[in-house]
C-alpha cells in the first residue's frame, strides 16, 4: 500500500473517531446517530466476519490446490461455473464476505472468471435471502432476478475474466491496498 | 445464523481431530488474514454510517416512490448502489413499499443493485482487486440491475 493512500487513511480513521467521541461527549445529534449506525453495521458484519475467515483457513489448509485447479480451473469449463454457483447459494452476509473467499479461490488456482462469476452469483442467488426476499415480493419476483440475472453474470464474468487474463491482472492479498 | 456457528464449530472440530498442527496453522491464516482486511472494513464501515445518515429508510422510500416509474427506476437502482444494509431490513421495507404502490420494477433495481452492487464496499473490494477492476465489476454489475428491472417491469406488465 503506498504511503499516501496509508495518510489518507490514518487520517480518516482517527478523524471518525474523534468526531464521534466529541459527538457523544457534548451530546451532537447527529453524531451520535452515526455512531449508532456505526456500531450497529460492526456488530451484524462481526456475527460473520470471524466465521467466514476461520472457514477460509480451514480451506487454505486442506484443499490440495491440485482439486481446486481441476474443478475451477482454466480447464473446468462449464463445471467451474456450476461449482461456484452452488458455493455461493450457501453464501452468508453480503459481498464484503464474498471478497476475501474469492480472493482465497484465486490464490489457490482458481480462474478469473470463474472468480467473478462467485463475487456476483453470491449477491444474487444467496439461499436463505431469497426465501427471505420471496416471503416479501412474491415467488415470481425473486425467480425473475435469479433466472435474469445469473446467465448475465455469467457472460460477463467469462468476458471480464478473458480481457483480464490477456493482461496478466492478478489479484492481491487484501493487505496491499 | 446459527446454522454458520454449528458448521463452522463442526469444521474446527472435524479439523482438530484430523490434524491439530493444521487446525493451528488454519487459524493462524485465518488470524492474519483478518487483521489484514480490517482497516479496509473500517473505512467501509465509516462509509456506511455515515452515507446512511444522510439517507434513511424515510428518504429512501419517498425517492422509490416517485410518481414515474422510469425515475423510480433509476433512483431505485442509484440508491441501491450508494446503500448497503442487511436483509432483514431490506426486503420488509420492500414489501412496504410494494404495499404502498411501489411497482415491482423500482424494488427490483433498488434490491439487486443493493446486492450486486458497492460502492460503500470499494475500500474492502479494492484490497482484493485493485482500483480498476473493482470500477469494472461495479459498472457491469449496475447495467446487469438495469436488464433485470426492466425484466421484471415487462413480466409483471409495468413498462409498457
Amino acid at each position: 500500500m503506498s504511503g499516501r493512500a496509508r495518510i489518507i487513511r490514518t487520517v480518516c480513521i482517527s478523524g471518525f473517531a474523534l468526531f464521534v467521541l466529541l459527538s457523544l461527549g457534548f451530546g451532537f445529534d447527529p453524531g451520535e446517530k452515526i455512531a449508532v449506525n456505526f456500531a450497529f453495521f460492526s456488530l451484524d458484519m462481526l456475527k460473520v466476519l470471524p466465521c467466514a475467515f476461520i472457514l477460509i483457513g480451514l480451506f487454505e489448509v486442506w484443499v490440495r490446490r491440485e482439486t481446486v485447479e481441476r474443478q475451477l480451473g482454466e480447464g473446468s469449463g462449464l463445471r467451474g461455473y456450476g461449482w461456484v454457483l452452488l458455493l455461493s447459494g450457501t453464501t452468508v452476509g453480503g459481498l464484503y464476505v464474498a471478497f476475501p473467499v474469492a480472493y482465497s479461490l484465486f490464490s489457490k488456482g482458481a480462474r478469473l472468471s470463474v472468480v467473478f462469476a462467485f463475487v456476483g452469483a453470491s449477491a444474487i442467488c444467496r439461499v436463505p435471502m431469497a426465501i427471505f426476499e420471496a416471503s416479501f415480493l412474491g415467488v415470481k419476483f425473486t425467480a425473475i432476478r435469479m433466472l435474469v440475472s445469473i446467465p448475465i453474470v455469467i457472460m460477463s464474468s467469462e468476458l471480464l475474466g478473458r480481457y483480464l487474463r490477456k493482461r496478466r491482472y492478478a489479484m492481491v492479498d487484501g493487505s496491499a491496498a | 445464523m446459527k446454522y454458520l456457528y454449528v458448521l463452522v464449530g463442526l469444521g474446527v472440530a472435524t479439523s482438530f481431530i484430523a490434524s491439530r498442527e493444521k487446525t493451528f496453522q488454519a487459524l493462524r491464516i485465518a488470524a492474519r488474514r483478518f487483521l489484514n482486511i480490517l482497516p479496509a472494513f473500517l473505512m467501509m464501515l465509516i462509509l456506511v454510517s455515515v452515507v446512511l445518515f444522510f439517507l434513511p429508510d424515510e428518504v429512501i422510500t419517498a425517492y422509490l416512490g416517485v410518481d414515474n416509474r422510469f425515475v423510480g427506476t433509476l433512483f431505485g437502482a442509484l440508491l441501491g448502489s450508494i446503500t448497503l444494509m442487511p436483509g432483514f431490513i431490506a426486503f420488509p421495507l420492500c414489501g412496504i413499499l410494494l404495499e404502498k404502490g411501489v411497482p415491482y420494477m423500482v424494488l427490483s433495481a433498488f434490491t439487486t443493485t443493493l446486492m450486486m452492487v458497492g460502492v460503500l464496499t470499494y475500500p474492502v473490494e479494492r484490497a482484493y482487486f485493485g482500483a480498476k477492476v473493482t470500477i469494472i465489476r461495479n459498472t457491469l454489475s449496475f447495467l446487469t440491475a438495469l436488464v433485470v428491472a426492466a425484466a421484471t417491469g415487462l413480466l409483471f406488465g409495468e413498462l409498457i
